[in-house]
């Protein structure tokens, strides 16, 4: 058993700096996305999320150029996109999406732009494929502190926020007449989600951070009917994913090719897809709901005919 | 686009006693991008009183609950709500009922948390569970018969069942004014009969006055106390016997309109010779017009 175990989880593992790095940041990362997540898909706005991600983009290979650290970059570029976005969309859904689609086809031009710059400069491919596709052991210790710190400052957000989130979200109107400030709390969402994609571009690469996002939340919310339980289950999942997934890596190094780990983000990518579709699995509950709403139906029809 | 000042000074008012009233519309206009959407509306309603808007499609019955509700100004009248022209957003004065919700069936939330959201949906933070909230939302649910499928999705549930979790939400709060915009539309008969029965219930036994938007009379006919019928842009209010009458909905179409009593059903016909034919749509709504404004 312990020889099974040694053989599961590489001796070493845990006193290895990067990965213990990686760990701690991925924890922070897959917590704050997951429940992050979770009001995203309520809100259906993981297109928006999705968008926000390609800004990052931009923005890590424009701190790229400039000599900055990456996450600067993801988080300055995603909070700008996010207000841009806020600034000629629309509250209606259709509105949204133009708006989001616009700004997501300007950022990647640039993106495009500052990859290539950055690659004439360095002439290594190692900063852009960092930059679009992560890597968790890489993350400098420097920036360790204001990860975690922009994390927990998106989860107060998103904490004191979250019943005026979920009224907004069950009907905008029926807020308002409430006197929510809509419009405003919207702003505030949007920064937390801004927040939330750069700290996920930071671990698994701009291009896959939607991933950590959606995945997570979509699989608790097939599972739980309850938004506290979701938030919690989207947090657990994630985090389950980037810790298996940094174990998988660390063993993947003795995988073919032999002396090439295999990238830890796909790991997570991969992860966060299986616990998906294990999802679909089982849902014998929702089934009965609706079996009963039919038979019940079925016995009403008569009493329902025209007078 | 003008519109000829008749209609509500003509017709037969519902006054509530001086004082006693929760929500006064003096000769209210609004005009929403350069179009006159509403003129002339008055009326008012008292406590326990049972009111239905009627009016077609596209007359202003969405825009006249925005105007009570305070997210549309009115720019011409006056609006009391408990002898306060100022609204008071998020207070417990107005509970509201948006029109049908399209609800993603994957939201996460039960029937009892859409309640919840009513005691608090509005405010910072996130709420503790406690015996007396407990015991509020199935106070709630069980003024509207909703208890049976507290803990079932919000998505999953019928229209009518739906309907009935939203009032519940709305009345959580204690209104004494209870606003619904189409509560009706696409409910089969027996959930439409259940939901007016709820109402009336709320209206004549607990004394809350409950306002509520149709496009179609015959289900409140026997329920509701008072008709604001609106129909392009104006509005003629009280008894359903006194409003729905041939010479005053001609005066508030401004053509010719027939009132027809057929088997106890009530059907408007509002005809403009000039419209296209196509635009007499005789529907089951119980209201068959061309005048329709859109």
């Amino acid at each position: 058993m312990g020889h099974f175990f040694s053989y599961i989880v590489e001796p070493g593992l845990l006193s290895s700096g990067p990965v213990r790095t990686a760990i701690l940041v991925g924890t922070v990362v897959a917590v704050t996305s997951g429940v992050v997540g979770v009001l995203t898909v309520i809100r259906g706005q993981s297109f928006a999320g999705h968008a926000l991600a390609d800004v990052a983009t931009t923005g890590g290979a424009g701190a790229f150029l400039a000599g900055l650290d990456q996450f600067w970059g993801f988080l300055i570029a995603g909070v700008a996109g996010a207000a841009i976005m806020e600034l000629i969309g629309v509250q209606r859904r259709r509105g949204r999406d133009v708006a989001t689609g616009v700004v997501l086809g300007a950022a990647l031009g640039a993106a495009a732009l500052f990859l290539y710059l950055g690659t004439q400069t360095s002439s290594t491919t190692g900063a852009s494929f960092t930059i679009l596709f992560g890597s968790m052991f890489v993350i400098s210790p420097d920036t360790v502190p204001a990860l975690i710190a922009s994390g927990v400052l998106a989860l107060a957000v998103i904490a004191v926020l979250s019943r005026v989130l979920l009224l907004t979200s069950l009907n905008p109107e029926l807020a308002a007449a409430r006197g929510v400030p809509v419009r405003a709390v919207g702003i505030a969402y949007l920064a937390a989600l801004a927040v939330a994609v750069s700290l996920s571009a930071v671990v698994i690469g701009a291009v896959l951070s939607t991933a950590l996002l959606i995945g997570p939340a979509a699989t608790s919310l097939r599972i739980t009917k309850r938004p506290g339980l979701a938030m919690l289950a989207s947090a657990l999942t994630g985090t389950a994913a980037i810790w298996l997934g940094i174990l998988l890596a660390y063993d993947s190094y003795y995988w073919p090719p032999h002396g090439h780990g295999w990238s830890v983000s796909f790991f997570v990518v991969a992860l966060v897809v299986v616990g998906y579709l294990l999802s679909f699995v089982r849902r014998p509950r929702r089934r009965d709901r609706r079996a009963q709403v039919a038979a019940k139906a079925q016995e009403e029809a008569p009493a329902c005919s025209p007078a | 686009m003008t519109t000829p000042k008749t209609t509500a000074t003509e017709a037969p008012a519902e006054t509530a006693p001086a004082g006693h009233e929760l929500l006064r519309l003096d000769n209210v206009g609004v005009r929403l991008g350069g179009r006159q959407i509403l003129s002339g509306v008055s009326f008012t309603v008292a406590p326990g009183q049972f009111t239905g808007i009627i009016g077609p499609n596209g007359a202003g019955k969405t825009t006249l609950l925005r105007v009570i509700l305070g997210l549309t100004p009115a720019t011409e009248g006056h609006v009391l709500r408990s002898g306060s022209p100022r609204p008071r957003r998020g207070g417990p004065l107005i509970g509201y009922v948006p029109q049908k919700l399209a609800i993603d069936q994957d939201v996460p939330l039960r029937a009892r948390d859409v309640v919840a959201l009513g005691i608090d949906g509005h405010k910072l933070g996130f709420p503790l569970p406690s015996a007396k909230r407990r015991d509020q939302i199935a106070e709630a649910l069980g003024a509207v018969g909703a208890e049976e499928y507290a803990d079932a999705r919000i998505g999953e549930l019928s229209g009518g069942e739906q309907q009935r979790v939203l009032i519940a939400h709305a009345l959580i709060g204690k209104p004494k004014l209870l606003l619904l915009d189409e509560p009706l539309a696409n409910l089969d008969l027996k959930s439409e009969q259940g939901i007016v029965s709820v109402l009336a219930g709320l209206a004549h036994d607990q004394g809350i006055a409950v306002l509520i938007s149709a496009h179609d009379l015959n289900p409140l006919l026997r329920a509701i106390d008072t008709v604001v019928y609106v129909a392009a842009g104006r509005a003629a209010a009280g008894p359903a016997d006194e409003v729905i009458r041939t010479e005053v909905l001609s005066a508030l179409y401004g053509s010719h309109v027939d009132v027809l009593n057929v088997r106890g059903r009530i059907l408007v016909i509002a005809g403009d010779e000039q419209q296209e034919p196509q635009a007499h749509h005789t529907t089951e709504t119980g209201i068959v017009t061309s005048g329709d404004r859109d």
